[in-house]
C-alpha cells in the first residue's frame, strides 16, 4: 500500500568542475547506499551526457570541493534551493547521515517497506475488452474518459497477485515485479500467447467472455450479453476460479481472505458490467 | 553536425529483488567508474505508482538509454504515468542482459545492441 507520494530527495553527487573526483570504490558504494534508501542521484561529471532537467524544488549537492569548503550555489531562477556540502572525510555511513539529516523530517518511501505492486498495460497488446475492469474486485481499473481502460487505483492492489493479468485474452497485462514472463513485461511469442488463452478459458467462468464478445459489436454477442445468469451463480464461479488460482500458488492466500462480502461482490460486479457496456457502447 | 549524447538513466530496483543484484551492481559500478555523467533513480516502479513528475522529465530529455528491465515493462510503467517514452528511447534489460553488455550499449557512442523501447 502507498504511504504517502513525497518525492525522495535528489542528491546531486558533483565531480565536476572546481571539484574533486571521488576515489572509484568510494564513488560507487555512496551512489548504491543512496539508492538502495530511496534517494534519486544524478552523478554529475565532466564527462559529456546531459542531466535531467532540474524540476525539482530542492537539491543536495555532495563533493569533495578545495579547502572542504563547499561553494554556495544558488539557482537563477530561485526556484529551486540547492544546498552544497563538503563530503571530505566521510565514509558511506557518514555520508549517508548527512543527506538523512538534510532530508530532515521530510517524508518519503523507503526500500523494503512497501512493494510498488501494480498492473501495467501495454496499449501496444491491450483491445479495450474490459476483462480486467469486470474481473478485479478492487476497483484497480477504470474507464478514462475517452472510454479506455487504464489503472487509476495503483494502491488498491494486493501485493503479488497477478490474477487479472491471467484473464487479459491479449496478455496486455504486466507486473513489472513479478518473477516470470510474459507477466514481467518480456516479450509475449505466439507459443505464451496461446498458452494463456487457455488458461483464460478457465476464468471466463466469471464472465469474462461475455464482455470480450460485446467488444465485437455484433448483434449476437449483444444478444448473447444481454443474457443475464444468476447472481448466485455468478458469485460462486468467481470464487472457484479464485479458489483454484490460489490452489496453484498464483495468487496469495490472502487475497481470498481481503474479498469483499458476497453482497459487495454483487454490487461490484454489477458496477463493472454498466462501466464496461458504457465504455464500449460509447466507442460504437 | 554531431548527434546529441544520450541522457543515461539507470534504475536500481531497490524495491523488489527481481533484478538479479550482481549484474545492477556491475552495471553501476562501470557507469561510475566511466567518468560519465548519469542520472540514477532508487526504482521506476515506485515512482510510476505515484506519477512522480521526474518521469516527465526524464521522457523530455532527448535522447534517452535507460538500463532497468524489460523493455515493454519500462514503456508500459512511463506511459501509465502519463509519461510516454520517445520511440528513440533505448532500454537495456538487466534482468536478461550481462553488465557488459548493457554498459557497452549505454556508454557506446551509436548503441547497437540496446533494444528500442
Amino acid at each position: 500500500m502507498i504511504t504517502h507520494t513525497h518525492r525522495p530527495l535528489r542528491v546531486v553527487l558533483y565531480e565536476g568542475q572546481g571539484a574533486i573526483a571521488l576515489p572509484a570504490e568510494a564513488r560507487t558504494k555512496v551512489m548504491m547506499a543512496l539508492l538502495d534508501k530511496g534517494y534519486a542521484v544524478t552523478r554529475a561529471s565532466n564527462g559529456g551526457t546531459p542531466a535531467m532537467p532540474h524540476d525539482d524544488r530542492s537539491l543536495l549537492v555532495l563533493g569533495l570541493f578545495p579547502d572542504q569548503t563547499a561553494p554556495q550555489i544558488e539557482d537563477a531562477t530561485g526556484q529551486v534551493k540547492i544546498e552544497t556540502r563538503d563530503i571530505s572525510g566521510l565514509d558511506v555511513e557518514g555520508i549517508l547521515a548527512l543527506v538523512e539529516k538534510n532530508r530532515g523530517t521530510t517524508t518519503m518511501n523507503e526500500p523494503g517497506k512497501w512493494k510498488p505492486w501494480f498492473p501495467v498495460i501495454d496499449y501496444t497488446r491491450c483491445t479495450n475488452c474490459m476483462q480486467c475492469l469486470s474481473f478485479c474486485l478492487f476497483d484497480v481499473y477504470g474507464v478514462s474518459s475517452d472510454n479506455k481502460i487504464q489503472v487509476q487505483n495503483n494502491d488498491n492492489c494486493k501485493t503479488n497477485c497477478p490474477a487479472c493479468s491471467r484473464v487479459c485474452p491479449e496478455v496486455a497485462i504486466m507486473f513489472p515485479k513479478y518473477q516470470q514472463g510474459p507477466i514481467n513485461g518480456d516479450e509475449v511469442n505466439a507459443t505464451e500467447a496461446g498458452r494463456e488463452k487457455i488458461k483464460v478459458d478457465i476464468s471466463s467462468l466469471l464472465g469474462g467472455d461475455i464482455y470480450s464478445a460485446l467488444k465485437d459489436r455484433s448483434a449476437a454477442a449483444k444478444s448473447r450479453f444481454s443474457k443475464e445468469r444468476s447472481p448466485d451463480k455468478a458469485l460462486d464461479e468467481r470464487k472457484k476460479c479464485l479458489t483454484k488460482l490460489v490452489g496453484d500458488g498464483f495468487i496469495p492466500a490472502d487475497v481470498l481472505a481481503s474479498l469483499p462480502s458476497p453482497d459487495e461482490i454483487l454490487r461490484k460486479a454489477a458496477q463493472a458490467k454498466a462501466r464496461a457496456e458504457a465504455a464500449l457502447a460509447a466507442q460504437g | 553536425m554531431p548527434e546529441s549524447p544520450s541522457t543515461l538513466l539507470y534504475c536500481r530496483c531497490a524495491y523488489a529483488q527481481v533484478v538479479p543484484s550482481g549484474v545492477k551492481n556491475e552495471v553501476l559500478q562501470r557507469l561510475c567508474d566511466s567518468g560519465a555523467s548519469f542520472e540514477s533513480v532508487s526504482d521506476l516502479c515506485e515512482m510510476a505508482a505515484h506519477r512522480d513528475p521526474r518521469l516527465t522529465a526524464l521522457a523530455s530529455c532527448g535522447k534517452l538509454r535507460i538500463a532497468a528491465c524489460y523493455p515493454r515493462a519500462v514503456k508500459g510503467l512511463f506511459q501509465q504515468a502519463g509519461a510516454p517514452l520517445p520511440e528513440d528511447t533505448e532500454v537495456l534489460n538487466m534482468r536478461t542482459q550481462t553488465a557488459v553488455e548493457i554498459t557497452e550499449a549505454l556508454l557506446s557512442s551509436d548503441s547497437a545492441t540496446a533494444l528500442t523501447a
